[in-house]
């Protein structure tokens, strides 16, 4: 069992994933370069799919290379870029690996990268895509062919708490968990208190207690790169007061540091919140400070479909809601 | 083009800016045609919402789903449809477009979903061949060896 699915079953601690960077050229040691600063400190890591809709080595060649290298990968799809047919040989193909978690995204418009030419795809949106790999993971195709055996998947999504319309998105998060969605990463965002009011919701309505809901923070290094997110990568808003607050530090590597510390504390006191996914922007060993600062420990958990000892009366022999 | 797709292109495409996409979902969508979103999303807004409410692609227009999502809500729609607004609606059937969404309407088609879909396999619906899957057009030596929903399906016109 994928230690994703382990936690998010029995909520033992908290999750953390991170994003993993894009790669371009290279080999398996350029992954491994990479991967090293952070392997110790996540639970599992995302192989994205063509982020901001710039081409770079596929998802799941990502993902795949990850797993060969020790790491958990969590392979992305999006709808942009590929038709049904294409999105389900990938998680198929790559599910040959050993690649389990698998994530669901609409997808940034190819008007946001550097290929605004391109023609876009989205056969599937991002709900219908969920509901297709809980197909998979069920032994069929969409169009009911069926696959034996069937491929062991741990399917997830994503889910903007700070989109509008904002009172919204909890129906949207549930529509996914509906489909069969079983942990959600979220779209970073600079309101904790907007972040609060969409946890409250999931809560409410039963998501957060069957999806593992997981706040992303972001670290970064300058005020510049707050303002970049904030005018041009779609869907995130950082507020003006924010924004000063950084760019008037007398020391802005430190106070955005602390900003994100902030920001993740927050989000992990929320009742309802599973763990934390972390885009790391400054690859300086600030992903390795953030989660010890945390105190967050990413043991080994123990394994509950493993045979218990029988002479443990603590171990209970099902998972339990909690 | 035959008759009714046309006669409901007049109808619905200088109201709604119709896309013939050939299976209607307007009545659960507060009469706004999610086939106007440039992702085509049939299933709600994307993350990329702008805080305007306006399109992340179309800074000028307001996202279609905001629109719908508000009018679901409006007093003067009926209230069964609010209740539809949140399902989840299938996957586009591209061999719909251009055909007439009133007729595929009467005619069920626009239900006739791949049994994946709706949680059953080809086999269920005994429509999964015996043997190993058919081997690929490549190896075919035949084409009258092809079954008959081959040529239906590639049929053009």
């Amino acid at each position: 069992m994928s230690r994703l699915r382990q936690l998010a079953e029995s909520r033992s601690r908290p999750i953390v994933t991170a994003e993993f960077p894009s790669i371009d050229g290279g080999n398996l040691d350029t992954v491994k370069a990479k991967l090293d600063p952070i392997l110790a400190f996540v639970d599992a890591i995302n192989a994205t799919d063509n982020p901001a809709a710039h081409a770079h080595a596929s998802n799941s060649s990502i993902a795949i290379a990850l797993k060969m290298l020790g790491a958990e990968p969590i392979m992305q799809v999006v709808c942009r870029d590929k038709n049904r047919l294409a999105a389900q040989a990938d998680i198929v193909g790559a599910a040959l690996f050993g690649v389990v978690n698998v994530c669901a995204l609409t997808g940034d418009d190819v008007t946001a990268g550097d290929e605004p030419q391109a023609r876009r795809v989205f056969d599937l949106d991002g709900p219908q895509l969920v509901k297709v790999m809980s197909g998979l993971a069920e032994g069929r195709y969409l169009s009911g062919r069926k696959i034996s055996p069937a491929p062991e998947l741990f399917v997830g999504a994503v889910e903007n708490p700070f989109g509008p319309p904002q009172h919204y998105r909890v129906e949207r998060a549930k529509l996914k968990s509906d489909a069969g969605a079983r942990f959600m990463q979220l779209q970073i965002g600079y309101q904790p208190l907007v972040l609060e009011s969409f946890i409250a919701g999931c809560v409410a309505n039963g998501v957060a207690a069957r999806t593992a809901l997981l706040p992303t923070v972001v670290l970064t290094k300058t005020a510049r790169a707050l303002s970049f997110m904030h005018d041009n990568v779609p869907g995130i808003s950082v507020p003006e007061p924010t924004r000063a607050r950084i760019a008037g530090a007398s020391d802005i590597p430190e106070e955005s540091f602390q900003l994100t510390l902030e920001l993740a504390r927050h989000a992990l006191s929320l009742d309802g919140v599973a763990g934390i996914h972390i885009a790391d922007f400054r690859h300086d060993g600030s992903l390795a400070r953030l989660v010890s600062e945390l105190n967050l420990s990413v043991s080994e958990p123990t394994d509950p479909s493993a045979p218990s000892d029988p002479s443990d009366p603590s171990e209970p022999n099902a998972p339990t809601a909690r | 083009m035959k008759f009714l797709p046309i006669v409901e292109l007049a109808t619905k495409g200088p109201v709604f800016d119709c896309r013939m996409c050939g299976q209607c979902v307007l009545h659960s969508t507060g009469m706004t045609c999610p086939m106007t979103c440039p992702k085509t999303l049939r299933n709600g807004p994307c993350g990329g919402v702008r805080d305007d409410g306006h399109c992340e692609v179309k800074p000028e227009m307001p996202c279609v789903w905001t629109a719908a999502e508000g009018r679901s809500h409006h007093a003067l729609m009926p209230n069964s449809w609010e209740d539809h607004f949140s399902e989840l609606h299938p996957p586009v059937d591209n061999q719909l477009r251009g055909s007439s969404s009133w007729l595929n309407l009467i005619t069920k088609r626009d239900k006739q979903f791949p049994a994946g879909w709706v949680g059953r396999t080809m086999a269920d619906d005994g429509a999964e061949p015996a043997d190993e899957p058919r081997s690929a057009l490549g190896e075919v030596d035949d084409i009258s060896g092809l079954d008959q929903g081959f040529h239906e399906r590639t049929s053009i016109g």
